[in-house]
């Protein structure tokens, strides 16, 4: 009843190719944007800015990235924190060494550099598949950091390897309110996320998934294998490239090569496998789930800490935190193993129907 | 040549030990097809509930040991009932992110009944030097090294006598090779499943007191499991013989870079060195050593 396409004829090309058809779709997506651009930011205080929306809209851009690889294209990466800190640091530098560079070039820069690094480590992917490719991808988590630290030009000289980035100017406007810096991001969030769901229904998202569902026979149709894959391994670097250079610039504002380690790649694993492999929707959802869990338990544990009056030392509390977070990654992969984008088309189908059954 | 040959030893003993934890992922992806990521998880609990035992109940080694192989197996029968069994028929990538889910659920488990304090483990056998080495050779041998080995060595025989010769390994290599074949034919896949978890974390167990009384029982431990992986990649998933080759290849050529190689880039090379190795490795051989070579079919 809510949601219903009846009625809603396409009567010319461009209506049919639109990227949002029906008209409850778009309703629903411009007031969300809407609402997160133009109302948010006067009512979110600043920690939830800085805690939990900022670092959402962050991780939201690096599990598009790996969904991309792993969703659409059917590479299985564990390299993703590698990818974000080749990112982060080419930004880094191109924003220090380039006499003044726009920050949007710093960071398109940041992602060019990583795209060329996740060709370079994707070459295997043509020659093996599956569990190997993820443990080869493993290679990049661990050697990218080593050189970061050990190639001290690369943090400007910083024996630790940390950089401290730059303040962010962008027109004139000094961005380094948290809601400056949370507009910004969310800007070019909503940009990359328009160009991945246009990139996936083109020509040569078909193909990435061609590819996923069956290489052979993709090659046999005339798909070209090692272009698909490759190409797949740089876009989705680029998009990890530039989440590690907003991580860096706009989040953290301090990073350390081993801030990127395999904890953070796992962590965008979970989200894309949480909110749903193959889904540009379910990489929004995974990020969120996965940034508000850990505050959540967090909150619950303390609460229930203050009820129970028990004193709960830090140390009990994140212990708790990590075996809940596995019990429930196992409870949900079961309940719903296609994610959470899964539940999101139940809904919308539910509401189709309502309030008949069938 | 006597320094090489000591660098060249160290790196074969240590590499056994690598060997000792792939053998653990190497039994359950044969049986399951699960790239069961938990391995290090299950070594770092079994390492630690054995410290903790012996600690809070003053218990000594044999005893410990038998309680920490009941408790593994319930470990292993309670994964297959809570987490494989659900997850019949996903595809292998959810089945991989459940154990990352298991992983953290017994790491924080173990920390939360033992806490998190680093422990010394002591089996009895001390880090030194073998002396009639020493005198003969002139080569630096470590005894715990050699004993590791042993130990490992004959684990190793002793699981592939139980793969060819008993009714339960037969049944698990039919499982292996064909789920809905050995199905058909009677064999009952729940209980293969949980005693093929159940072994696996009694190879934890052994690994855990290894590593444990090595580096200390600490958290650090579930990092064991990164290093096997280029250790599964150059022998292949499906391969036990693949597994001691490989840790044997990755402890010597990791030792040896980072004796020789090691001081060119500066150091702290052993990180990273074993997975381009592996991926080195890979390029040229893509199915591991002794990987079964897939044939496609459209």
């Amino acid at each position: 009843m809510f949601y219903r396409e009846n009625g809603q004829f396409k009567i010319s090309y461009s209506k049919d190719q639109a990227l949002l058809t029906i008209s409850q779709d778009k309703f629903f997506i411009f007031a969300l944007v809407a609402f997160s651009l133009l109302i948010v930011p006067f009512i979110a205080s600043d920690y939830w800015l800085t805690a939990i929306l900022i670092p959402f809209l962050v991780f939201t851009l690096a599990a598009l990235g790996l969904n991309i690889l792993t969703g659409y294209a059917g590479q299985l990466s564990l390299g993703t924190a590698a990818f974000m800190a080749v990112g982060a640091y080419a930004a880094y530098n191109f924003q220090i060494r380039v006499p003044n560079i726009p920050i949007i070039f710093s960071f398109i820069g940041g992602g060019l550099i990583a795209a060329a690094v996740g060709v370079l480590f994707g070459l295997p992917s043509l020659r093996i598949r599956g569990f190997y490719l993820a443990v080869a991808t493993l290679a990049a988590q661990f050697f990218i950091p080593w050189l970061l630290i050990k190639v001290e030009w690369f943090s400007n000289y910083n024996p630790s390897g940390v950089i401290t980035t730059p303040p962010v100017t962008f027109f004139g406007f000094i961005i380094d309110t948290p809601v400056s810096k949370y507009i910004f991001i969310l800007v070019i969030v909503i940009l990359l996320t328009i160009l991945a769901k246009n990139l996936i229904r083109s020509k040569i998202g078909r193909s990435w998934m061609a590819v996923r569902d069956m290489d052979i026979a993709a090659e046999v149709i005339g798909i070209p294998i090692m272009k698909t894959k490759l190409i797949a391994f740089a876009v989705s670097s680029f998009y990890c490239g530039v989440a590690g250079a907003v991580y860096a610039f706009l989040y953290l504002g301090s990073v350390e090569p081993d801030g990127f380690n395999i904890d953070l790649s796992f962590r965008i694993l979970f989200m894309i496998i949480i909110g749903g492999i193959g889904s540009v929707m379910g990489s929004y959802f995974g990020a969120a789930f996965i940034t508000l869990l850990p505050i959540l338990l967090e909150n619950i544990i303390h609460f229930l800490a203050v009820a129970l009056s028990i004193t709960i030392s830090s140390a009990v509390t994140s212990v708790l935190q990590l075996l809940i977070f596995g019990a429930l990654i196992i409870f949900f992969l079961i309940v719903e193993p296609h994610g959470l984008a899964r539940l999101w088309s139940i809904l919308k189908e539910k509401l189709r129907l309502w309030p008949f059954p069938y | 040549m006597t320094f090489f040959l000591e660098v060249l030893i160290g790196g074969l003993l240590s590499g056994v030990m690598y060997s000792l934890v792939a053998l653990g992922f190497v039994l359950i992806y044969k049986a399951s097809g699960v790239f069961n990521f938990a391995q290090g998880a299950m070594v770092f609990f079994a390492a630690l509930s054995f410290v903790g035992i012996q600690i809070n109940f003053g218990l000594s080694f044999w005893p410990t040991l038998m309680v920490v192989i009941i408790l593994m197996i319930i470990v292993g029968v309670l994964t297959e009932k809570f987490v494989l069994r659900p997850l019949v028929n996903q595809p292998q990538i959810t089945l991989f992110m459940a154990t990352i889910g298991l992983t953290f659920f017994l790491e924080g488990l173990a920390q939360l009944v033992w806490g998190t304090d680093v422990h010394p483990l002591d089996i009895g056998i001390e880090d030194a030097p073998i002396e009639f080495i020493l005198d003969r050779f002139d080569m630096v041998i470590s005894a715990f090294d050699l004993f590791a080995a042993i130990i490992s060595g004959t684990l190793v025989v002793s699981l592939a006598i139980f793969f060819q010769v008993t009714k339960i390994g037969r049944a698990l290599r039919a499982v292996a090779d064909d789920h809905q074949a050995a199905l058909s034919i009677g064999i009952p896949l729940k209980q293969i499943w949980a005693i093929v978890w159940s072994v696996a974390g009694f190879v934890a167990l052994v690994a855990g007191l290894m590593w444990g009384s090595r580096n200390g029982v600490q958290f650090a431990l579930t990092f064991v499991a990164l290093k096997a992986l280029p250790v599964l990649i150059i022998g292949g998933f499906d391969s036990v013989l693949g597994a001691i080759l490989g840790g044997l290849i990755i402890g010597a050529l990791e030792k040896l870079a980072e004796v020789y190689i090691g001081p060119m880039l500066g150091g702290g090379i052993e990180g990273w060195f074993a997975y381009v190795a592996a991926l080195l490795f890979l390029l040229i051989r893509p199915e591991g050593m002794f990987g079964e070579k897939k044939i496609d079919r459209i």
